[in-house]
């Protein structure tokens, strides 16, 4: 009621009460108040994003390859390849956002001993995000790990803290299935863990589908050996350069035995 | 309410007589959510301090500049700025906490504990008196956080932040560390200070009781 569109149409003049309240403030001042601090707000934090983006990039690449050096058995260099229109590539496509990336693990004479590939599907809470390897020549899988899952702790997420789960998919031939632990299984068998079984489910529905994309692909290229070559490299151990033997190995496999269409 | 406090009163008051989750029931979407160990239980208090305190020094000495029509529009983009600046720091800093404590960081923008000390507090004191409240009432949060999450991961994991305590053949009691045991945890907890509580409140009636009774004595002598 002290709001001026409430007072009576009497002159303004006429000596009133003292205000009880001061009139609001201006639309302007509430407007310029808020943009500003807006402004100031958004400074501040395009700020801390530039100071810490690099080292949370840095973490998550670290991780990653962490994960290939582990599913492939410690490789002596890793080489990044992009699958593109069913072919490797070892250079992303400019116009993906976020190209379907594969792993190519060497050993020191720069023969491919495997490739890590990344999968990911629905599990019991959230989706699964995992890395896994594949030796294309004898097709089998080297081994698992899951990065990302938020399954119920204690049973599912023995997916991630698990070893022996994980372990079971060495030498697993696609496609996998999963077998109850003590039964018998074939070579495309591995053990669930008991208590975990949609978790289980959900780490092989994820390793095959990732299969079914790259497997003949990947087959192909490492029958032929067609693997495309790679400007930059890093080795396993994340020295680049200055060790002898990771820049013996790379001279060597820089020029791939078959390179060129086969 | 509106009895003027001390400074003293003013940090101490929400470490514990009014401890914002363990008194007055507030912010207890955090403290069931994440606490199921004690490194996520500090990391969880120590962000939430960290918003708490900034959030109230700005806006308790912004608090001439911001109209009043438009002050908790203000004081949620503050809040909303320190909880962002908080979220890129861990994940930067502690990538490992940041993962376990996953959206609830950035939830911390609607923990009513920080909203609520900002109206009622910091946009009407001086900043001196706005931080001691805010360290107080943040230090409180951390406390009862601590003290839930501790409780949980001796329990369900048998370890004290991930040091195991009870060898291995302790069977973990996997319940506590999954969402049921954060409600079990805390309703023992406050069980647990009520009864406490009422045991003071006896034993205070008693000695007063017992203070008249001399006093009679004395008179009557």
């Amino acid at each position: 009621m002290n709001a001026p569109h409430a007072a009576e149409p009497t002159p303004a003049r006429a000596p009133a009460p003292p205000p009880e309240a001061p009139p609001p403030p201006p639309a302007w001042k509430l407007v310029a108040t808020l943009g500003g601090a807006g402004a100031l707000a958004g400074v501040l934090l395009v700020a801390v994003h530039d100071a810490t983006l690099p080292a949370i990039l840095a973490h998550r690449e670290a991780v990653l390859r962490a994960a290939v050096d582990e599913v492939l058995h410690a490789p002596a260099s890793v080489d990044v390849y992009y699958v593109v229109d069913d072919a490797l590539a070892s250079v992303a496509p400019p116009d993906a956002d976020d190209p379907l990336r594969v792993w190519c693990g060497r050993d020191a004479g720069g023969a491919p001993v495997g490739w890590a590939l990344d999968a990911s599907g629905p599990g019991y809470q959230d989706s699964i995000h995992l890395l896994f390897g594949y030796d294309a020549a004898a097709d089998a899988l080297l081994g698992l790990r899951v990065l990302q899952s938020k399954e119920t702790p204690g049973l599912g997420d023995r997916i991630e803290k698990d070893a022996t789960f994980a372990a079971g998919f060495a030498d697993a031939v696609p496609p996998i299935a999963g077998v109850k632990p003590g039964e018998a299984s074939d070579a495309h068998g591995v053990d669930m863990i008991t208590g975990a079984t949609i978790s289980s489910k959900a780490v092989i529905a994820a390793v095959n589908a990732a299969l079914e994309r790259t497997r003949p692909l990947l087959r192909e290229v490492t029958a032929s050996g067609a693997i495309p070559p790679v400007a930059s490299r890093t080795t396993s151990s994340g020295a680049t350069a200055g060790a002898p033997d990771a820049a013996g190995a790379s001279d060597a496999s820089s020029v791939p035995p078959h390179e060129g269409e086969p | 309410m509106s009895r003027e406090t001390t400074p003293r009163e003013d940090l101490l008051r929400g470490v514990w007589r009014e401890n914002p989750v363990l008194v007055q029931m507030l912010g207890l979407c955090p403290s069931l959510a994440v606490t199921n160990s004690v490194a996520n239980s500090l990391a969880m208090g120590l962000a939430t301090f960290f918003v708490l305190v900034g959030s109230s020094l700005l806006v308790s000495s912004l608090r001439k500049l911001v109209p009043h029509e438009v002050r908790i529009s203000t004081s949620i983009l503050v809040i909303a700025t320190f909880v962002t600046v908080a979220d890129m720091a861990l994940e930067a800093l502690v990538p490992e906490i940041h993962k376990a404590l996953g959206a609830f960081i950035a939830l911390i923008v609607v923990n009513c504990i920080i909203l609520g000390r900002q109206e009622a507090f910091a946009s009407r004191r001086p900043v001196g008196r706005s931080l001691l409240d805010a360290a107080g009432t943040g230090a409180g949060f951390l406390v009862a956080l601590v003290l839930i999450g501790g409780v949980r991961e001796v329990v369900g994991s048998g370890s004290f932040l991930g040091v195991p305590l009870f060898g291995e053949h302790y069977q973990p009691w996997v319940v506590m560390i999954l969402p049921p045991g954060g409600f079990l945890t805390l309703g023992f907890l406050l069980i647990s200070l009520a009864a406490l509580a009422r045991r003071r409140e006896r034993l205070a009636a008693e000695a007063r009781r017992r203070a008249t009774r001399g006093e009679l004595a004395t008179e009557g002598a």
